[in-house]
């Protein structure tokens, strides 16, 4: 028996709706780990020879839920999903908070891939061995809350009848969409609790083109037994003791930021980037505190409780509630776009929840197009009203249209890269410097003209994973690629901010198994994991293909100058790019052009991908 | 084990729980030697994202659970007035599920027996991690022969229904 893990996962087929479960042998996932890890290995075998010709939102993509051996034990549990995102058109290591990845390893499953696509709105049901595809007529069309409601309630009465002497029933734990994933919008999230978010990627719109608006599941054992309960006990018992010392992550949680990356570091989104300091201390946490009716929330075994609930008691937005906008939805759905009331950034943020949308994508999208409007190139006429910064009402209503793919809201719902793509064609103007935005995927709330923020300036360059914040290409202080560190966490799968590494491989052992060193990681099964991911990111289609001479580069608004505050002037000059680009690529074993070496492949027992490069070189003219 | 030691409570504040669920790892791993919430003594139950509801024995005067075991399978701790579960004599009928206001027990997953929080000896694990983290949604307290304590043997479903209204408003009571 392996330890912290089953090494089987469940495999449904939505088009025949066939259930099975499959074995995942030891030294796959010691070699893979499990999340993203794994999920790159599974997508790359099933999909490599053919993943140029795979449409993200068609039934041939596949969409992978998965834990790692540490999820559940490592303090944080979270749960990835990946596939071949409908932003990147590579792969995407989407993680999301909460107990869903606990439920289905108590349900005796580490993971699940879901291939095909219904003709109907179904749902996943997976209760231990139960698992069956439902209807989902009733679901499809409602918002997160009523979908959350409606579907545990009939669950937990569905439960309760067929065992009726077992005591209460727990809630199950569900993942689901809102409307944005229904109609395929390529920026919806997937969405869990009220409301966490799997957001970077887009798998949102993958669920809403397989019509499976929910996965539902609930399980009854335990999670899988642990290498050494003594030392399990003694190490959680000693990270959550130093974790529960971190005074700012508890109290404040990352709602602190949305002043301070603005007023310390000089990071912030502001009117889409135009400025990226404030001093707006209206827009500190103490303003959003009067909203929290709890101030520590968390998920499975999370001692840090980072999350905060926002209730709106009265006024205008009365009865709105949410999980307190974490510092990402404060700068996306507030400074980006101009807004700094923390009622009016936590009305955006629940409805943004409500709707099913990633609200880091989605205030990407509604600055750019703020932006062009600001410019002149969008108009009244092409919006349906005035698209000014700062005003609640006018977003609230765009991003409504971006989830429900009406009026203009059709366009922006193919996320910043393909609007402005299609806007340059529509308006004869090249709106790309505008959009804010690296492979498809509009970057993370953290700028890197200050050098201020943890992110370097390759920071979003080189990302296997575009803009995305959450897994940089900076190189780390021992000249590593810093990506590394994020690959592991999105594998384990826990959560970044409890990550302590002097603790963290220790997990390993005392969990898995594993003699798994910090060495064994950089230097083999990290690279691995990145060499493939990159590979399929190159491979890209159909819509959208990326050549990394032109697109490892950063958006052309880093380059220019920040206008205010203590950096005004500071700036990332692009022939410092250039050069950081070749020693990061030098670093992960990349060739000049950004393409796995063979001697990498070679030493890292992945060959195979010889071919898929050959692909790639062939259509960037290498060959 | 000393029988003077006082008897304790497990007071519980159900609006201060922050649902991190590490009652449930401390709970499982000490009586079942693994993590495993739903063999958990404490069950943290969430009737809406937000609202968590540890829920626990509170050992009710008169224990109505220890009187309707139609097979003497329950008894009182003399120490720590907890109900100790005898796993050979249960059956796993529910019979004590019925008869707890708060339908607190319930039948283990895997082995069939009723589950009921048992204090720990008078030493909970649920309340180290709880009190550890600054929550102190649960508490030990000293025990004073009152009937206070069974007012606290309510469902998750009850307790929600009050706490919605307070916290979310009338516009949320629907959800519960």
């Amino acid at each position: 028996m392996p330890y912290g893990y089953w090494g089987r996962l469940l495999e449904v087929n939505l088009s025949t709706e066939d259930v099975k479960t499959l074995q995942v042998d030891k030294r796959t996932m010691r070699k893979y780990v499990g999340g993203r890890g794994l999920g790159v290995k599974i997508l790359w075998d099933r999909l490599g020879d053919r993943w140029e010709e795979i449409d993200p939102l068609g039934p041939d993509n596949i969409l992978l839920i998965l834990t790692g051996p540490l999820t559940g034990y490592y303090p944080g549990s979270r749960v990835c999903v990946a596939g071949k995102s409908p932003q990147s058109n590579g792969v995407v290591g989407s993680t999301v908070g909460g107990e869903f990845g606990v439920e289905l390893k108590s349900a005796g499953y580490d993971g699940i891939i879901i291939t095909g696509e219904s003709e109907k709105p179904v749902y996943l049901w997976i209760n231990d061995d139960e698992v069956e595809i439902r209807d989902a007529s009733h679901l499809w069309g409602k918002e997160a809350k009523d979908t959350l409601r409606i579907l545990t309630r009939e669950l937990i009465d569905e439960m309760s009848k067929k065992k009726p002497l077992r005591g209460l029933c727990k809630e199950p734990s569900i993942l689901y969409i809102g409307p944005a994933g229904e109609r395929k919008v390529r920026i919806a999230a997937v969405a869990h609790k009220l409301t966490h978010a799997a957001g970077y990627g887009g798998y949102g719109a993958v669920m809403g083109a397989k019509k499976l608006k929910a996965i539902a599941v609930k399980g009854s054992g335990p999670l899988p037994d642990v290498a050494d309960l003594e030392g399990f006990k003694k190490l959680l018992d000693s990270v959550c003791k130093v974790l529960i010392k971190e005074f700012r992550m508890r109290y404040w949680g990352t709602g602190w930021a949305g002043y301070t990356v603005g007023a310390d570091t000089s990071s912030e989104p502001i009117r889409n980037w135009q400025e990226e300091w404030h001093d707006e201390a209206r827009f500190g946490v103490s303003f959003f505190e009067k909203y929290w009716i709890k101030r520590f929330w968390g998920d499975f075994g999370c001692p840090t409780t980072c999350l905060k609930i926002a209730f709106i008691r009265s006024g205008r937005f009365k009865g709105v509630l949410t999980d307190n906008p974490d510092y990402e939805l404060q700068a996306y759905l507030g400074t980006n776009l101009g807004i700094f009331d923390p009622e009016g950034n936590i009305y955006l943020s629940s409805r943004a929840d409500e709707l099913g949308l990633c609200g880091i994508q989605t205030g990407n999208v509604m600055g750019f197009a703020a932006e062009l409007y600001q410019r002149g190139i969008l108009t009244k006429d092409d919006i349906g009203f005035e698209l000014k910064w700062g005003d609640v009402e006018a977003f609230a209503k765009l991003q409504e249209m971006i989830a429900r793919r009406e009026g203009i809201g059709d366009l922006l719902a193919e996320g910043t890269y393909r609007a402005a793509v299609k806007i340059s064609e529509m308006k004869k103007v090249d709106v790309m410097p505008y959009a804010i935005q690296v492979k498809g995927i509009g970057v993370g709330a953290h700028g890197i003209r200050s050098g201020l923020d943890y992110t370097k300036p390759t920071a979003y360059v080189c990302s296997l994973q575009g803009g995305d914040h959450t897994s940089v290409s900076n190189l780390d202080d021992q000249n590593r690629p810093g990506e590394y560190e994020m690959i592991l966490l999105d594998s384990i799968v826990a959560c970044w901010f409890n990550y302590k590494k002097q603790y963290l491989y220790e997990f390993f052992k005392v969990v898995a198994g594993w003699n798994l060193t910090e060495d064994e990681w950089y230097g083999e099964l990290a690279p691995r994991i990145a060499a493939i991911q990159r590979t399929l990111l190159l491979l890209g289609g159909p819509d959208a293909y990326w050549d990394p001479r032109i697109h490892d580069e950063n958006p052309q608004r880093f380059y220019e100058p920040l206008p205010s505050g203590p950096k005004k002037g500071a700036v990332v000059k692009r022939e410092e790019i250039e050069k950081l680009k070749k020693t990061y690529y030098e670093a992960a074993g990349w060739d000049e052009n950004g393409l796995p070496k063979p001697e990498t492949l070679k030493r890292l027992g992945i060959t195979e991908l010889e071919k898929a490069l050959e692909r790639i070189r062939h259509r960037l003219g290498l060959a | 084990m000393s029988g003077e030691k006082p008897k304790i409570w497990i007071f519980r504040d159900y609006e201060r729980c922050s649902g991190c669920r590490r009652c449930e790892i401390a709970c499982s791993i000490r009586h079942e030697g693994r993590i495993w919430p739903e063999a958990s003594r404490v069950r943290v139950f969430m009737p809406i994202p937000g609202l968590e509801i540890p829920h626990l024995c509170t050992q009710c005067p008169g224990y109505p659970c220890v009187e309707a075991c139609p097979f003497d399978a329950l008894l009182v701790d003399k120490n720590t007035g907890a109900v100790i579960v005898d796993r050979d004599k249960c059956t796993g009928c529910g019979k004590c599920i019925d008869a707890c206001p708060g339908q607190i027990p319930f039948i283990h997953p895997r082995d069939g027996y009723a589950v009921i929080c048992d204090l720990c000896g008078g030493d909970p694990e649920c309340v180290k991690v709880c009190v550890e983290a600054g929550y102190n949604a649960l508490i030990t307290t000293p025990r004073s022969p009152s009937e206070i304590y069974k007012v606290y043997a309510r469902t998750p479903q009850d307790i929600a229904k009050d706490l919605v209204s307070k916290l979310y408003g009338e516009e949320w009571e629907g959800w519960v």
